[in-house]
């Protein structure tokens, strides 16, 4: 199950303060992050690696899928 | 019982956070050459804090222009800071401010009440600094902006730019820097506006008294700490004076709330467009410590003056801005001999 987590169109910082709502739901899913710009995914990278999770984020064409791993996956 | 207006609200960018980035305008202006004339002292072309236009042989004046949208939720507080910043371009001149023509765009929906207390706020920061308001203009819009068109006086010989600074000459700094993070985690619902109220009264503190100390001392250059955030007006202040400049960051003056909240990713979309402005003429071991580089280039909005004064009188203006009440005064870093325009942080 991953849960997914739009922020495209949103302006700073609600990215980071949606992506930290989907974090503190707690769950073992991965959740994946839909974002438009590269200031969002820097945002966003630094929220999720303050959490200590891992992550990996991918540009596919103008948008970028970042990835943060659940438990067990 | 009305329900207390949250203006951070109403913005889709944080103030300054909401400038045309540096590059694009820097684009822009290139295709819009200015006349010049013999009386135009200071114009554009060194991206200096207010043009000096010399009236005769003992007066010049000073004019600046700034406004944005809200970065606290308060209307008040809003307003003395929208004030404060403008009158602090003239102040990182050397000048004194004397009128204020107040700019506002407002949605009515938030209810004319409530524009009373940003202009209240304005106001009294205006007259606070001995200057006064004589007029403004405003326009309906969906963001509520708000800021003054400052005029100011200087002698014509004594204004202070950034083209003067000199090798050996000592920086300092009077203010701390990360509110535009502040501000954007206000606006998130992260913290509240009583967590940040010391980079608020900070925002509102009028750099009259640290422009008038440096007037007194004598200094070699200043700028004052806005939207490009400390490197972007340290690297304009550089390229001004083609000197390089070393600065220690573990000197830097930092809201320690700001440092918190840059870990966790609350770093305003400025901030980047910053960094894209002067990415090429930074260098450095702490470059490599991102959450730094985002305090160095976070935008501010009614920052403090970056003086560059001559090393042998830094001393006496650190101690003269102490006795004046100058919270902050600290010796950020020196201009060095180096590659043009670049700012080695230690």
């Amino acid at each position: 199950m991953v849960k997914e987590v739009d922020v495209r169109g949103l302006s700073c910082p609600f990215p980071v303060i949606k992506v930290k709502k989907a974090l503190d739901e707690g769950g073992k899913e991965s959740i994946l992050v839909i974002i438009d710009t590269e200031v969002s995914v820097e945002n966003v990278s630094r929220l999720v690696r303050s959490r200590g999770h891992d992550f990996k984020v991918e540009k596919n064409e103008d948008i970028y899928h970042l990835l943060i791993k659940g438990e067990g996956s | 019982m009305r329900e207390k207006i949250r203006l951070t609200q109403y913005s889709t960018k944080s103030g300054c956070a909401a400038k045309i980035s540096a590059t694009d305008l820097t684009a822009v202006l290139k295709e819009v050459p200015l006349a010049r004339v013999e009386q135009l002292l200071v114009g554009i072309e060194h991206g200096d804090d207010a043009a000096v236009f010399k009236i005769s042989e003992n007066l010049a004046l000073v004019q600046t222009v700034d406004f944005f949208t809200p970065i606290v939720d308060s209307p008040y507080l809003f307003g003395q800071i929208a004030a404060a910043n403008a009158l602090s371009d003239a102040y990182a001149m050397g000048g004194k401010p004397i009128t204020a023509l107040s700019l506002v765009a407002f949605p009515p929906k938030l209810g004319y009440s409530v524009l009373e207390e940003i202009l209240k706020g304005g106001r009294d920061k205006i007259e606070e600094s001995g200057a006064v308001v004589v007029g403004g203009h405003s326009l309906e819009d969906k963001e509520p902006k708000f800021g003054y068109a400052v005029t100011g006086i200087v002698h014509p010989e004594k204004y202070v730019t950034s083209k003067g600074v000199k090798i050996g000459d000592k920086l300092i700094l009077t203010k701390p820097i990360g509110l535009g993070i502040l501000a954007t985690a206000l606006k998130g619902g992260i913290i509240a506006e009583k967590e940040m109220m010391d980079a608020i009264d900070n925002a509102r503190t009028l750099n009259k008294k640290a422009s008038e100390v440096m007037m007194e001392v004598g200094v070699n250059g200043c700028t004052d700490i806005t939207g490009f955030g400390f490197l972007g007006h340290l690297h304009i202040m550089l390229k001004a004076s083609n000197k390089s400049a070393l600065i220690y960051t573990k000197k830097m003056p930092i809201y320690l709330k700001a440092l918190e909240l840059a870990q966790i990713g609350f770093v305003p979309a400025g901030t980047h467009e910053n960094k894209k402005f002067v990415k090429d003429y930074v260098e450095g071991e702490p470059t490599k410590d991102a959450v730094l580089m985002d305090i160095l280039l976070d935008p501010q909005t009614s920052g403090g003056l970056l003086i560059s004064v001559p090393s042998v009188k830094s001393d006496l203006l650190i101690q003269r801005l102490d006795e004046e009440g100058v919270k902050t005064k600290e010796l950020v870093g020196e201009i060095v001999k180096g590659k043009e325009s670049h700012i080695e942080l230690v």
